[in-house]
């Protein structure tokens, strides 16, 4: 049920290197972010779908990516998905006139103000909380988006059909699950979750040790 | 049930093979339609590259460090106190600050993408991007730290925060010992980004 970025638990990819450590390694990462930002800011699509858009990558294509280069490749299609830009436009490297939302491009004077503003997810129309803190709560499974075959989820399959307890009410947030689709924002509560690292991973990991992830009340059922 | 039709559609072939290429033919492409401005775009990596990183936090940590008062505020309700000192903003917008002590270890991961808290420590280094650092830090979050050199004593639990929503986390690293006399910006000096996510300790005043 899953896709190749829900990699949280995976065996096989080695040591981490801590001296790979450059915000950005290469000018290009550079102007690869700026260029994702600022094709962001014309308000085509929210975060849940520019995500979204990364995880459509084939695993092949995940697995051989950079990171930037999945950016990349993942604006290049959304680009064209919502119609911004053509795939003619794409195969010469040059735009055909004018865009007919070319008033919405972001400049150089408001960047600063854009990007110091935010965009804030939390919202008040939700329904109440079903849970408190120290309720012990059961996550989905399986992991998955139950409005889109394949489609965006925030839960990662590490933690489906896991036992946990409610360790922080975050309020209600936009749900990602429907956001990513076009199904409007469906803010629901929002909570912390803790779940000790042996539930997840069995008896190797440490008794005292704890994961904690940010769930949404529709992947949780009392346990 | 709809299918994610996206699935074999996939255009962004038609771009050159060489990132830097393809990074070039979409900003020309845009340019061209009048999408962005290339102003914009030097504005932006302007800001990431020398205004907005682990700076912040740092001052974060080391006024927390310092002043009791601040320190409860942002443990309960950081957001006004980040706005009054600049930094909210985006990838911020829902700060949790969370505090190493002799009994916890905090670290963060985001092992769906990359989230990070940008206005507090920037844009996210390589290794916090890297597919090991996903996928092994929720699992075996002991070794991962011991491959940045942080050992964590057994009788200490280690607490693995997956950022999966928009909520940012932000962790106080343990105020060294021998540090009593310092002032707030001798502090910051101490502050390193790792400390801030959990795969290193602040610095000792002698390092």
């Amino acid at each position: 049920m899953t896709r190749v970025h829900d990699m949280g638990g995976r065996f096989g990819d080695g040591a981490v290197d801590p001296s790979d450590n450059a915000v950005f390694a290469k000018d290009w990462h550079a102007r690869a972010l700026a260029v994702t930002l600022a094709a962001g800011a014309l308000g085509q699509w929210n975060i849940d779908a520019s995500r979204h858009s990364r995880e459509l990558l084939s695993p092949k294509d995940y697995g051989r990516f950079s990171y930037y280069e999945k950016w990349l490749s993942a604006l290049a299609d959304m680009l064209v998905s919502q119609g911004v830009i053509t795939e003619e436009e794409l195969r010469s490297g040059t735009g055909q006139g004018e865009s007919p939302i070319s008033a919405k491009a972001l400049k150089a004077a408001s960047v600063a103000a854009t990007l110091s503003k935010g965009s804030p997810y939390a919202r008040t129309e939700a329904p109440d909380p079903a849970f408190q803190a120290g309720d012990r709560v059961r996550t989905r499974r399986p992991s998955r988006n139950t409005l889109v075959d394949g489609g965006h989820t925030r839960l990662p399959a590490y933690a489906a059909g896991a036992t946990g307890t409610v360790k922080l009410l975050h309020g209600a947030h936009v749900f990602p699950d429907a956001n990513a689709h076009g199904f409007g924002e469906a803010a629901e509560p929002l909570y912390a979750v803790a779940f000790s690292a042996r539930d997840l991973w069995g008896q190797e990991a440490s008794a005292q040790d704890e994961v904690i992830l940010d769930l949404w009340q529709s992947y949780l059922e009392p346990a | 049930m709809p299918h994610d039709h996206h699935d074999h559609d996939h255009p962004h072939a038609l771009l050159p093979p060489d990132p830097a290429l393809r990074v070039k033919a979409l900003e020309t492409i845009l340019t061209d339609k009048g999408l962005i401005d290339p102003a914009a775009l030097d504005e932006i990596i302007d800001t990431y590259q020398n205004k907005i990183g682990p700076q912040n936090g740092a001052k974060v940590v080391a006024k927390m460090w310092s002043d009791p008062e601040f320190r409860a505020a942002m443990l309960s309700d950081p957001m006004p106190l980040l706005e009054e000192m600049g930094f909210y903003g985006r990838q911020g917008e829902h700060m949790v600050i969370v505090e190493n002590t002799d009994d916890v270890h905090n670290v963060v991961v985001c092992t769906l993408c990359s989230c990070y808290p940008w206005p507090l420590l920037g844009i996210p280094p390589g290794w916090y991007k890297s597919d090991a650092y996903r996928s092994r830090v929720v699992r075996e979050p002991r070794k991962v730290l011991q491959e940045f050199g942080v050992n964590i004593p057994e009788e200490t639990s280690v607490r693995v925060w997956d950022s999966t929503a928009e909520i940012r986390y932000l962790v106080v690293p343990k105020r060294p010992a021998g540090t009593e006399g310092l002032d707030e910006a001798a502090l910051e000096a101490l502050v390193t980004r790792d400390s801030m996510v959990g795969t290193g300790l602040a610095l000792e005043p002698a390092q």
